[in-house]
């Protein structure tokens, strides 16, 4: 059974949340949404990685290299169960946008034609919208978008419409600008009647959702390690094994090979078909760990976690709107998941980051990788404040602190 | 870095100097910060060789704003060529203390841009015969 633990616990857990600043601050970091601190289990991963068994999977037929491909291939089945997926349908890249891409040139330029619609929303990263800028321009289909109010609820009165001639839906699976959460129950059903393949950039997703691709009925679901505890540098790419099968090699190179001749090469089976080179061994199997922390703690206890946060965000701050805070997004904690975008007053956001970092907190600012999305809202920058596991309400406490400062330091 | 927002750069975030458009500006130029989106305009009445009127225009951070609006003070009666040789030193002088790296990139953005202008008006003079 799953034991419930504190924040502060799990904090403890965390090396770097226990090193004061060069100011000799508390750090409080607030910035999960760009990358997850990690817990000492998964640096303890990669150092025993390369102090006892560094070697190259696949390959070596020493006890080492053994216990190095063991360890990778189990990592595999570790985060495939974590989706509910066939490990032979998890493919390691380096990250979610590396995931995409993938999908874009492998199985995007085999399949999208002229005139095809490719689907997305106002909402998304750059990450999954750049992409499908290139493959349009490749293919010679059209982009479309999924509307977004002003509080960036994707509206979906229109969407059979949106749908028609789809071949292609990419969207997030959560607003990493806004925190809202995609509401995939509707979407997905639709896209399917329109015989649309079905993407999902996970990257905000599964670090704070519980995530089943068969229950969620998507083609593709694309993430990041680092963002869920893990290393930089490893994400995977979930995808139909039909699809998969169905589609050519991305990179081509060692690893992903069955025979080469000079003139012929007959390709790998999955998962490796796509693995070309040597993978990220070490950040593979340290994103195993980081897997297996989350499923101690439980996705659900997670969601709940962030959501009870995030409540009491919204009610700490509300008394600061009537100088100037302005938060964007529902403020539904129910439709949002553990992001606060946020301006306060006439201070742009660098400078809120900036005075905000003097006392340790760390949030991000500027416009998100979401540069389209800030355009149509009109906001030249916001502050985000992201939360996560380790977060507790005294690192609320000290974010709204924070802004009091500021009104002070601007004379506010 | 709280420090760094002391009265005077407040002053010239929220009433900057020298701020809008010239008529006929002889000499102009934009950029962005990409990392931010912070952008500055800096145009320029050119005589003689001489910076005699000066406007700018833009969003972004105090840092950047300031440091724009307090530049176009330091530049007006300045010849073009001594305006493309400032350096950096020019802008920590007028803001008094020193900031961080990343945000110097924002304290710097509206020299970059005032010495673009410079360098490009320079540039379109005849050559001498």
């Amino acid at each position: 059974m799953i034991a419930v633990r504190t924040p502060e616990a799990i904090a403890a857990d965390f090396p770097i949340l226990g090193k004061p600043t060069s100011r000799g601050k508390r750090l409080v970091y607030l910035d999960s949404a760009a990358t997850s601190q990690k817990p000492q289990a998964v640096i303890d991963t990669l150092v025993t990685y390369y102090s006892e068994y560094n070697a190259n999977i696949h390959r070596g037929v020493y006890e080492i290299a053994e216990r190095a491909t063991e360890t990778f291939e189990a990592a595999r089945v570790t985060l495939a169960r974590f989706i509910n997926a066939d490990h032979r349908e998890v493919i390691w890249t380096r990250n979610a946008t590396e995931a995409i891409n993938l999908v874009g040139y492998s199985w995007g330029l085999q399949n999208v034609k002229p005139g095809d619609v490719i689907l997305t929303s106002q909402l998304e990263h750059h990450s999954n919208l750049v992409p499908w800028q290139l493959l349009a321009e490749k293919t010679g289909a059209t982009l479309r978008f999924i509307p977004a109010d002003d509080r960036g609820v994707l509206q979906l009165d229109q969407l059979d419409r949106l749908l028609d001639g789809a071949k292609l839906l990419a969207i997030s699976h959560v607003s990493n600008t806004l925190g809202t959460i995609t509401p995939l129950d509707r979407i997905v059903p639709a896209a399917r009647r329109a015989g649309a393949t079905i993407l999902v950039d996970g990257a905000q997703g599964i670090p704070h959702l519980p995530v089943d691709v068969k229950a969620l009925d998507v083609d593709f679901y694309a993430f990041s390690g680092h963002k869920m505890l893990g290393p930089t540098g490893i994400g995977a790419l979930y995808g139909k094994r039909a699809l998969l099968e169905a589609m050519p090699p991305f990179l081509a190179g060692g690893d992903m090979i069955r025979k080469v001749e000079y003139e012929h090469t007959t390709f790998n089976e999955l998962p490796w078909k796509f693995e070309a080179g040597t993978s990220n061994i070490a950040d593979a199997i340290g994103l195993a760990t980081a897997v297996d922390y989350l499923t101690a703690l439980g996705m659900d206890w997670v969601r709940a976690h962030e959501r009870e946060l995030l409540a009491y965000a919204l009610e700490r701050l509300a008394p600061l709107e009537s100088r100037g805070l302005a938060i964007y997004g529902p403020k539904d904690p129910a439709l949002v998941s553990g992001v606060l975008s946020f301006n306060f007053a006439d201070v742009h956001a660098h400078d809120l980051a900036s005075i905000l970092d003097t006392d340790g907190i760390c949030v991000r600012a500027g416009h998100h990788c979401t540069m389209p999305l800030m355009e149509k809202m009109g906001w030249p920058a916001t502050a985000r404040a992201s939360f996560y596991i380790y977060n507790s309400k005294a690192d609320i406490d000290a974010l709204a602190e924070g802004i009091e400062k500021a009104a002070r330091v601007f004379k506010i | 870095m709280d420090d760094f927002y002391r009265d005077f750069i407040l002053d010239h975030y929220r009433n900057p100097r020298n701020f809008g458009h010239l008529d006929h500006p002889e000499a102009s130029a934009e950029d962005l910060n990409p990392l931010c989106g912070d952008t500055i305009r800096m145009e320029f009445e050119v005589d003689g060789g001489v910076v005699r009127d000066v406007r700018f225009s833009g969003k972004g951070c105090a840092i950047s704003q300031a440091s724009a609006s307090m530049l176009t003070e330091t530049i007006k009666g300045m010849r073009l060529e001594e305006i493309a040789k400032l350096s950096k030193d020019v802008v920590l002088e007028n803001v008094g203390i020193g900031i961080s790296p990343t945000r110097l990139k924002c304290a710097t953005l509206g020299l970059r841009v005032a010495k673009s202008a410079a360098i490009g008006e320079i540039a379109g003079w005849p050559d001498e015969e």
